[in-house]
């Protein structure tokens, strides 16, 4: 997960170029193994709330013809993903740097004609790569902010200045003590303390 | 007219000029905001890694809103989009308001339902306000300024979910913008995303998009851009220096709050809407009356 520059073609976290090492061949010629698939995965997604229709998808592209990033990158397909959810590519998907491109617009749920949730799948595959440790850099920093003052950025002392200067009421509190057991209950903090394990 | 406000992130740590305008303009249309009783952030940030703790962290402040008895307003696209749809989700969604309920009961706090309303600002302008009053509140009309609108898409999307104006073909924040006696042009992919969301992962392709955009604004004569959003306000205004070096493209289009440009057509004073802390400088459009 260091490499979050999508306009790289194969950056997809690194799957690729070791296959590429393994097959001597580039991606795009590499062939399949059936028991790398996991046929259990569309079913597991299907089952997150919002990614329910993941398997009507019949790939007509609306969704990536449609999408303002994908407009300029040159990796970020979100039909591909879409596929490759279906097919259970679930180890190339989740450690894919390019399920972290999607700017949630939500233009691709407005405009799928199966009514799938396209963003909301994205979502879905983002928090079990998660879950596994793999997030890109400044979500750590979100979480640390949130968890560490109630919002998502460090506020310095001189905009807290201003704001009085300014006549602007103080700035709401934070209750940290429900904050850190909400984190506790669902789990984050877990995921948190693997990934802090995996960078020592 | 009575709301808590739902301050935000964004704007504290970078924006301050959305609030400061916003506070003048809903106080001249004697709307009373009440603060927070404690804040943490929507969850939003958190959805990607985190579905439940974003769940959470909004139910929360849904809780405190209920306790409270009064509908949230919000300055930010993002956390009136987190907030109603989780407002919305639990209330017709029996299994998830008992899972989130469950983690709500260890802070002592439930969530209900249905008792209070989530709005974002031009929903509460639009609907609430309502036009007339809101022309009535016109005492400078900025007549002879063009300029283009840029919506935000969490005021408009999933429309299936929102259910307000209609996001490929956005006229609200147009006839908000055009009680000012500003004239508001149409322009090339207006209605596309800004992509500021990803700029921590990839800076490249926010940049090239909001780039795109100014280039479609300033090639129909705008004058200026109206955003509704702290987050687009950043990519759009912040990193319109970074943009025009990325791209090797001079564009200097100012970017305003709604706020601003309804508060200038109010009769305020530049000073008293924070536009001295936009970087794309306004001075040009606000010699023309």
């Amino acid at each position: 997960m260091k490499n979050h520059d999508s306009t790289k073609p194969n950056s997809d976290g690194g799957q690729a170029n070791d296959r590429k090492k393994e097959f001597g061949r580039t991606e795009h010629k590499i062939v399949l193994k059936a028991s790398d698939l996991d046929p259990k995965f569309k079913y597991k997604i299907s089952k997150i709330p919002g990614a329910e229709r993941i398997m009507l998808c019949f790939q007509c592209g609306t969704c990536t013809a449609d999408c303002p990033i994908a407009k300029f990158s040159e990796t970020y397909r979100p039909r591909k993903l879409m596929r490759m959810t279906q097919l259970g590519m679930k180890d190339r998907v989740l450690s894919s740097d390019v399920i972290w491109l999607c700017a949630a617009c939500f233009t691709c749920i407005d405009h799928c004609p199966q009514g799938v949730e396209i963003a909301n799948v994205l979502r879905a595959l983002r928090n079990l790569a998660a879950k596994e440790g793999l997030m890109p850099v400044v979500f750590k920093e979100l979480v640390s902010n949130i968890r560490n003052t109630g919002y998502a950025y460090r506020i310095p002392e001189l905009r807290l200045k201003r704001r009085a200067e300014k006549e602007l009421p103080p700035l709401p509190k934070a209750n940290l003590e429900d904050i850190s057991k909400l984190f506790n209950l669902t789990h984050l903090s877990k995921t948190l303390e693997k990934e802090e394990r995996q960078d020592a | 007219m009575k709301y808590l406000l739902f301050l935000g992130c964004v704007i504290p740590y970078r924006i301050s000029s959305y609030e400061i305008s916003a506070r003048k303009v809903l106080e001249k249309l004697s709307i009373e905001l009440v603060e927070m009783p404690e804040f943490n952030c929507c969850g939003l940030p958190l959805d990607p890694v985190n579905h439940e703790l974003m769940l959470t962290l909004a139910t929360r402040n849904l809780c405190l809103a209920e306790q409270k008895g009064l509908d949230i307003m919000t300055l930010c696209p993002g956390c009136a989009g987190t907030l109603r749809k989780v407002n919305k989700a639990l209330r017709e969604d029996k299994k998830l308001k008992e899972l989130v309920n469950g983690f709500m009961q260890e802070i002592d706090l439930e969530f209900r339902g249905g008792i209070v309303k989530v709005k974002h600002l031009v929903q509460v302008l639009a609907e609430d306000v309502g036009f007339k009053r809101m022309r009535e509140a016109i005492q400078n009309p900025l007549t002879g300024l063009k300029v283009a609108e840029h919506n935000g898409c969490h005021v408009l999307r999933p429309a299936k979910y929102v259910g307000f104006d209609d996001p490929e073909n956005p006229v609200i924040l147009k006839k908000l913008i055009e009680l000012t006696g500003a004239l508001c042009l149409d322009y090339m992919y207006e209605t596309e995303c800004c992509g500021a969301p990803i700029i921590g992962v990839n800076d490249k392709i926010p940049l090239h998009l909001t780039g795109e955009k100014l280039r479609n604004v300033k090639a129909v004569g705008a004058q200026a851009l109206i955003t509704v959003c702290p987050f687009c306000h950043m990519m759009f205004d912040l990193n319109q220096p970074r943009i025009e070096r990325v791209l090797s493209e001079k564009f200097g289009v100012p970017v305003l709050h709604y706020t601003q440009l309804l508060g200038l057509a109010m009769g305020f004073s530049p000073d008293e809407l924070g536009l001295e802390q936009l970087r794309v400088k306004a001075s040009k459009i606000l010699n023309l009356n």
